[in-house]
């Protein structure tokens, strides 16, 4: 069976982003970029997969500008076999990235899409969900645990108060939580390596997909900081001030 | 039209994170109907009639909601979507495991995390772990949003809406329930603490964790959290995580034990009223955020602590 793997190039999770001073959007001028970490623990999770016999082949795909091509990169070296890279600038809102990754997953075939939970920059939390309805596949979110059968996976999912464990009638959608695997660094022959594997580049219009932003964003601001606290030097005074200035106790 | 609600809830009760976001459902103008599915749960409908403001609950009792299974919920919805223009849930981990699989089969973008209703199409939500804050104008005819509760204050429950059955089934072949593993027990639930007391990497192990923060906890009525790397390490439980990609919590006091204050955790804890914070590192950024900043061995400074309230 195949695995497909949507990985996002976004804004590197040590980055603290500053929005511009007009309003307009995020600073992304000179900010270091990474594959979403979400989406490295999904490369992980497919390769392990693949590894233990259950997959056959593991593949990336990115839906981005030019640069994506990087960020597929490092999911070849990883050990990915090949990459898809979809062509598009700009904001494409998660709606529009799971109309295209159906595309990808009419064309290709996979028992199993295998996503972040969720992109570090635009904190949706949105396209595995929305790419399972859009196929009626059944989905299992937040993953912490997979577990393939014959014709199924059981995914052990993390969830308030606890774990819950469904079972998933293959193909399947899973969305990775931070707890499923450790994510394999690149070794520097893997990273030559990828350079020779295959990467197609493709345009939504392959897909039959036209982008169409719905959300429009009228402004951009940071939060207010938090004015700046004290130093206590004791236990008793850090007590002290609780009870008596700030009456939090 | 209307907004449509959906209920989080145990069968029996209500969660609080339901009446905060029904805040919100109701800050959208028009009338909100809750939708409490499940399976035996008459009275988590009746418990939903008492929402203040709210005009009806319906109540879908059929095997099919028992587990809360994304799958058929969603199709629930959609069976109901024409009488809808806005479908709100709260961000918990059921309201973003299934609202997305709702806007998509209405073809509409979601709304994740909504942290203030501007107008019934514009609202304010977080970007960038709430480094920033986009205000979004939505062209879609409907609307589906998940609200982050800790920005709306939870209704009162003094309402006496009118409850109606709704029959129809869903089935669902793709998915089924195998088992869940929920914590009990009485310890405060993290979501809806007035106090919270975190932990980090510092605290080494989960003995220490909950040998030195349990009876701190204990004394002050308050929930336990965890950044990443203590739930990583197996000190605390996967839903302790407070952060970007865990609870946000915003209590009357967090205390950070042992936590450096990485982004990612600032990301779900910044909003409380008051921050303390205790950690050796005089540098840490967590001190950038803190109220009271304790330079401490968190194994000295933790039983003096306890000892002294
Ligand atoms: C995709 C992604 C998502 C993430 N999501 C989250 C999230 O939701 N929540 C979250 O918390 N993190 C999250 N993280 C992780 C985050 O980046 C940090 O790695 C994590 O918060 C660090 O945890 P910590 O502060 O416990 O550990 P550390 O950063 O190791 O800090 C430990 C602190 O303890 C102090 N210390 C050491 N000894 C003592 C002592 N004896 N007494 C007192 N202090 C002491 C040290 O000075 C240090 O400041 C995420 C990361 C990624 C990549
Ligand atoms: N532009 C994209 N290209 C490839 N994968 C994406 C893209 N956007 C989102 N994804 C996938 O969807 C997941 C969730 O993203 P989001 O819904 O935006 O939070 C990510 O972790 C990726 O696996």
């Amino acid at each position: 069976m195949k695995i497909l793997v949507p990985v996002k190039r976004v804004v590197d999770y040590n980055v603290k982003i500053r929005a511009k001073a007009d309003g307009s959007g995020v600073d992304l001028n000179n900010v270091k970029m990474s594959m979403n970490p979400f989406d490295e623990i999904a490369v992980e999770e497919a390769l392990k997969l693949k590894e233990a016999g259950k997959a056959e082949e593991v593949i990336v795909v990115s839906i981005g500008p030019d640069k994506a091509q990087e960020t597929l990169r490092t999911g070849l070296a990883m050990g990915a076999d090949r990459a898809i890279l979809v062509q598009a600038e700009g904001t494409i809102e998660p709606l529009d990235v799971a109309k295209i990754l159906k595309g990808v997953v009419e064309a290709e075939g996979p028992d199993l899409v295998i996503l972040g939970k969720q992109a570090i920059d635009d904190d949706a939390n949105q396209t595995g969900q929305m790419l399972a309805a859009l196929l009626g596949w059944g989905q299992g979110t937040f993953a912490f645990k997979v577990e393939m059968a014959d014709g199924t996976v059981d995914v052990t999912r993390e969830v308030d108060g606890g774990l819950q464990t469904v079972k998933l009638n293959l193909p399947a959608i899973i969305t990775t939580d931070l707890r499923l695997n450790q994510p394999r660094y690149a070794s520097l022959p893997n990273i030559m390596k990828a350079k020779k594997k295959p990467l197609d580049v493709k345009t939504p219009g392959d897909f039959g997909v036209e982008v169409k932003n719905r959300l429009t964003v009228l402004e951009t601001t940071e939060p207010a900081a938090r004015k700046a606290g004290i130093k206590v030097t004791s236990v008793a005074e850090l007590v002290d001030k609780l009870k008596n200035e700030a009456g939090a106790i | 039209m209307a907004t449509l609600l959906l209920a989080e809830h145990d069968n029996e009760k209500l969660n609080d994170a339901t009446l905060r976001a029904a805040n919100a459902a109701i800050q959208l103008g028009a009338e909100v109907h809750v939708l409490v599915a499940g399976q035996g749960c008459a009275a988590a409908g009746e418990a939903a009639a008492k929402i203040a403001g709210i005009a009806k609950v319906i109540v879908a009792d059929d095997a099919a909601f028992a587990n809360q299974l994304a799958e058929p919920i969603a199709d629930l919805i959609v069976s109901m979507a024409d009488g809808y223009d806005a479908f709100v849930a709260p961000a918990t981990s059921n309201g973003k495991n299934t609202m997305p699989r709702v806007a998509a089969l209405l073809d509409v973008m979601q709304l994740s995390d909504v942290t203030e209703v501007i107008s019934a199409d514009t609202f304010v939500r977080p970007i960038y772990a709430g480094n920033a804050f986009q205000k979004v104008q939505t062209s879609d005819v409907k609307k589906v949003l998940t609200v982050r509760t800790t920005t709306f204050e939870a209704v009162a429950l003094d309402g006496s809406a009118s409850v109606e059955a709704h029959g129809a089934s869903v089935g669902n072949s793709v998915s089924s329930f195998v088992g869940a593993e929920i914590a009990g027990g009485d310890r405060v639930d993290l979501a809806s603490a007035k106090i919270v007391i975190s932990g980090g990497r510092a605290l080494g192990s989960k003995d220490k964790f909950n040998e030195l923060l349990e009876p701190l906890a204990d004394k002050l009525g308050a929930a336990l959290g965890a950044s990443r790397a203590a739930v990583d390490a197996g000190f605390a439980p996967n839903d302790w995580q407070v952060g970007q990609t865990g609870k946000v919590v915003a209590p009357d006091l967090y205390i950070a034990i042992g936590i450096s204050g990485a982004i990612q955790h600032l990301a779900g804890m910044k909003d409380s009223t008051i921050i303390v914070a205790i950690n050796t590192d005089e540098d840490a950024p967590i001190f950038s955020i803190a109220d009271y900043g304790l330079v401490a061995d968190l194994f000295e400074a933790v039983p003096e602590l306890t000892a002294s309230i």
